[in-house]
């Protein structure tokens, strides 16, 4: 895929929606477009996290692995979503593992170079950031939902 | 004002017996009765409950399970609670239960006729909404895009998951199914069932939302397609259920701030009771 492509692959994707054409040509000049086959670990738990991905088409199974029961999918992640946020602080490890459920198209950025690309560009580092923040807030909302009784008793 | 000794509120207040023609397990804690009237027949809307009774042991408001154009038997899905569910839980092919009813308010499924639909299950929550479900099957071109979005605790949870399964396979309609929790033997979405609404494009100001489940997954997905995805309050509906009693709007039992369930509900627009949620003890 070439850069123009990968911009205007960018410029779809809901995460980087609205960016400047600029922006978006800066962000695909460090991406390159990745293909997962169903079944296939994209990353692992505990590893160096040294990319950063957007999901572009299929899913993605996000999964812990817990003690005497094996891996346990925590959340999926589909289309149009950022996969992980590891890559961002310190020390840059992988919280969860991520798994292709379906063939899947993802964007794959440097992790380095992204975040040097966010520290010289601070307009699109603070954009970047306040949709991740958004990321991390709609998550945590779920998971909390998860945490309670959402499908108890009724009926 | 009447009273439980009028003797039209004895009336109504008997139950009448219904033989069990069949018990299906569908869940561990779940199962479905199939019920046959006594004069062959027996008429219902989408959306609404009977009050079931175990002969002895005390009644209990189910929603009605099946479609409402199979009126020779109907079914009640139910979940084993208390002592009345599991005593229903033990009935058996040939025995009987006592039926008072229909009750309640229905799904708007005529006054919607034209729009989008777009069903929201929660668990057991599935069971009131899947009249609706065969409505909008039996009359689809009544409808324009029919979307079900089913959310539940685990995989192992998943109810009538033959037939959403089979949902999922027809061209006229869209499903997306998802679970709290599952480990990697599980090919689905895991998450809230929030979480779906996103990945179904719809127009917010050409649909209609029915929503069942618990009160916090109603809540929470009524305010997620509001803020979320612009759609108006009274777009949305919800089924609520409260410790109902007579059904018939005379005890009280089952008051909701102004509201009864059991005549005024219990399928109401949201912005009828979105401000009774959050206030403790209503």
């Amino acid at each position: 895929m070439t850069e123009d492509s990968l911009a205007k692959a960018l410029g779809d994707h809901d995460f980087f929606r609205g960016l400047q054409a600029e922006q978006l040509d800066d962000l695909a000049a460090i991406a390159t477009k990745v293909e997962m086959a169903r079944g296939d670990l994209i990353f692992a738990e505990g590893g160096h996290a040294d990319s950063a991905y957007a999901i572009v088409d299929g899913s993605v199974a996000l999964e812990l692995k817990v003690s005497h029961r094996g891996n346990h999918i925590m959340q999926t992640l589909h289309s149009g979503e950022m996969l992980g946020w590891g890559w961002l602080f310190p020390p840059h490890r992988w919280s969860f593992s991520a798994l292709a459920l379906d063939p899947t198209t993802l964007i794959r950025f440097d992790a380095e170079q992204l975040r040097l690309l966010q520290d010289e560009d601070c307009a699109l580092g603070y954009v970047m950031m306040k949709r991740f923040a958004q990321v991390m807030t709609n998550r945590l909302a779920a998971t909390r939902l998860q945490l309670v009784d959402f499908y108890g008793n009724t009926h | 004002m009447e009273t439980l000794t009028d003797p039209a509120v004895i009336d109504q207040m008997t139950p009448i017996p219904f033989r069990v023609r069949s018990v299906r397990e569908e869940l561990s804690h779940t199962f479905t009765l199939e019920l046959e009237p006594p004069d062959g027949a027996f008429e219902f809307l989408p959306g609404q409950f009977t009050m079931v009774y175990a002969f002895g042991i005390g009644e209990v408001p189910i929603s009605i399970s099946s479609s409402a154009s199979q009126t020779g038997t109907i079914l009640q899905t139910i979940r084993r609670t208390g002592a009345v569910t599991h005593a229903l839980g033990r009935l058996k092919s040939g025995d009987y239960v006592g039926i008072r009813g229909p009750y309640g308010t229905p799904w708007p499924m005529d006054d919607i006729e034209g729009r989008d639909l777009l069903i929201i299950g929660g668990g057991i929550g599935l069971a009131p909404l899947r009249p609706a479900v065969y409505h909008a099957l039996e009359n689809r071109d009544d409808y324009e895009r029919v979307v079900i979005l089913y959310g539940t605790r685990t995989p192992d949870d998943i109810l009538f998951e033959k037939e959403q399964r089979s949902w999922g396979d027809r061209t006229d309609l869209s499903t997306l199914m998802t679970v709290d929790a599952a480990d990697r033997g599980w090919n689905g979405a895991v998450g809230v069932v929030t979480r779906l609404i996103g990945r179904v494009g719809f127009d917010p100001a050409n649909t209609t939302a029915m929503v069942c489940g618990p009160e916090i997954m109603m809540t929470v997905t009524a305010e997620r397609l509001i803020e979320g995805h612009s759609m108006a309050p009274e777009n949305i509906y919800v089924t609520m259920e409260r410790n109902m009693k007579c059904a018939i709007g005379v005890c009280g039992h089952c008051q909701f701030g102004s509201k009864f369930i059991c005549t005024d509900g219990a399928v109401f627009p949201f912005p009828e009771v979105a401000g009774l949620f959050d206030i403790k003890g209503v």
